[in-house]
């Protein structure tokens, strides 16, 4: 398992300094001079000039790509925000924790009503029961998350003031958005878990299980569930990641100061720095995510298990 | 011989069509979908009003009769926004997947094409990709691009490739074994009339669901994009950006985020319906 996991980590490497390659690529190609943009405009040129020079911008590309993940690795360094002049690294830590629990509780939402409706659908499959999740499921699939957010917004912070529209310090602050971000995953998860287990329930040893005078509830979650969890377990896993970039639609509507918002304002005042710390992040935390899915599923299915005792 | 294969294929798309018909949700969908496009098409016909024309003494009016849907905060007429951006949605959806899918597909169908090492490294640079989530990768392609219709069609397309690129890839893998395809070989058929004309006619099934689920991805994040003030310019009727704008009037005024919100849920919905009959009727092992 060990060898497993270590094989996975060396695996990462490679992808994340691509993925440095592709943000620093897409930094460059925009347009617009970055010592002009940290100045201003009414700079004069010299002025201009030497910050290039000190920025190492007049520098090859590759050596240019070559200092930043250096300094990335070695330093922990994202360079400044354009607008703050504060280290991109702290404005991300600042930010993360809002994101994180954001994302982290709309899975938890996902997974306590997707994964129970998914079961039920499945074994009254074509009942109302059924068909009534289904068609909300698919609504839930179809429903922008910000137009979502908003319609809640209306209907319960302004209307019914159960619960406050924007901010994200209290528990109460946190359900409509929470809510709001888990909609899609619900649908999602639901969808699968229901044909994951009409697929186990077909097989023959649930058929034995039955015959042998197990209970049907124990035959559903002892025999039935266990089998069906692993491509539940890899969709939550992706919705994981999934949420981490809704995460930046949610946080426009509820005025979150995650680093979805965060990275929203950025592209608005064209700070570059921190749009790009942003997405490197986001990345990070997310490949984080697919490795921890892919050990949890390794460890959970026995035949993966056994290849590398 | 010809003639045959003809045949073959025709008697193929009416077996599919026979079962996507009995499909009740998927008809639903395709016939709400083909609604959307005859809109899009006559959307000059069927808007009341200039969809830019600004009205400074009718602001904020609510739904009637002279404006079926109101107006908004330029007292421009919502009804006829709403029918023109389904013009830019349908457009960027249908492009970026255009985009994505041509690009996917022909890299896909290299990797599992050619040699493991050809492969190898195809598939580890779409792994890189595939390490950003999507919309994130939609947004800093778009950031980095500017604003317009064609820059935003380039990020959503650009960042749905890999999907493609995967799908395709496996679909050559199971095939390339194949009798016909060895045979093909030996008869002295080219690379590339063997990708073209033998493999990929034959692993358009996976392709075509991920497309039509494609579409409706790429017109939600297209509006996601708008939405946070990425994508097109100011003023372009565009349901994410009218969603935008009403954004602020949200408790005094919800008419101007009701439809544009209803239009883009109903567009995605019917996508969503004809997708997943799509995938039951080409693919009878999928079927519940």
């Amino acid at each position: 398992m060990l060898r497993y996991i270590f094989k996975r980590i060396v695996m990462l490497i490679p992808v994340l300094l691509g993925v440095t390659f592709i943000v620093f690529t897409l930094l460059q190609i925009t347009p617009g001079d970055p010592a002009k943009a940290i100045l201003g405009p009414t700079a004069d040129a010299a002025a201009v000039a030497q910050l290039r020079e000190e920025m190492g911008l007049n520098e090859p590309f590759l050596t240019q790509y070559g200092r930043f993940v250096y300094k990335l690795v070695f330093e922990q360094d994202m360079g400044r925000s354009y607008s703050s002049r504060q280290p991109v690294m702290s404005l991300i830590m600042q930010a993360f924790p809002a994101t994180l629990k954001l994302a982290a509780f709309a899975v938890a939402i996902a997974v306590v009503i997707g994964i129970p409706l998914g079961i039920i659908s499945a074994i009254k499959q074509y009942s109302i029961f059924d068909n009534t999740a289904l068609i909300l499921g698919l609504i839930g699939i179809s429903m922008p998350v910000f137009w979502l957010g908003m319609l809640m917004i209306l209907v319960f912070a302004a209307r019914l003031k159960w619960f406050p529209s924007s901010g994200f310090s209290t528990f109460r602050h946190m359900v409509l958005p929470s809510i709001a971000l888990s909609a899609q995953s619900v649908a999602v998860i639901m969808r699968m878990t229901r044909s994951s287990m009409l697929e186990v329930i077909r097989q023959d040893y649930i058929r034995t299980a039955r015959a042998k005078g197990q209970t049907e509830r124990k035959v559903i979650t002892k025999h039935a569930l266990r089998n069906a969890l692993m491509p539940i377990v890899t969709t939550v896993g992706l919705q994981f990641g999934a949420l981490l970039g809704g995460a930046v639609l949610t946080e426009s509507v509820f005025t979150i100061p995650g680093i979805g918002r965060m990275m929203v304002e950025a592209i608005r005042m064209k700070d570059f720095p921190l749009v790009q710390g942003a997405v490197l992040f986001i990345a990070l935390a997310f490949s984080l995510v697919n490795l921890f899915v892919d050990i949890l599923y390794a460890y959970i299915n026995p035949r993966i298990r056994s290849q590398y005792k | 011989m010809e003639k045959t294969t003809k045949k073959r294929r025709f008697l193929r798309l009416k077996e599919f069509w026979r079962r996507l018909k009995k499909n009740k949700l998927a008809i639903v969908g395709l016939c709400i979908l083909c609604f959307l496009v005859l809109v899009a098409i006559f959307a000059d016909f069927i808007a009341t009003h200039d969809y830019a024309e600004q009205d400074l003494l009718n602001q904020y009016k609510l739904p009637s009769k002279d404006h079926y849907f109101g107006t908004d905060k330029f007292g421009r007429d919502i009804f006829s926004r709403v029918v023109h951006g389904s013009r830019i949605s349908l457009t960027v959806g249908f492009i970026s997947v255009g985009i994505a899918l041509v690009f996917g597909s022909l890299i896909g169908a290299i990797a599992g094409y050619f040699s493991a090492r050809v492969d190898n490294i195809l598939m580890r640079l779409m792994d890189i990709l595939l390490a950003i989530p999507q919309i994130l990768l939609a947004i800093a392609i778009s950031a980095s691009l500017g604003t317009g219709l064609t820059n935003l069609m380039i990020a959503v397309g650009i960042s749905s490739i890999p999907q493609y690129a995967r799908i395709m890839r496996a679909a050559v893998l199971s095939l390339k074994d194949q009798q016909f395809i060895e045979a093909t070989k030996a008869a002295g058929g080219s690379n590339f009339r063997t990708i073209f004309v033998h493999i990929i006619p034959n692993c358009l099934a996976p392709i075509i669901v991920q497309a039509t689920l494609g579409v409706a991805f790429a017109i939600l994040t297209a509006a996601g994009l708008s939405f946070i003030g990425l994508g097109l310019d100011p003023g372009v009727p565009e349901w994410g950006a009218m969603l935008s704008e009403g954004r602020d009037y949200i408790r005094d005024f919800p008419h101007m985020t009701l439809f544009p919100g209803l239009a883009i849920m109903i567009t995605i919905l019917s996508l969503n319906l004809l997708g997943d009959g799509f995938r039951d009727a080409l693919d009878p092992k999928l079927r519940d």
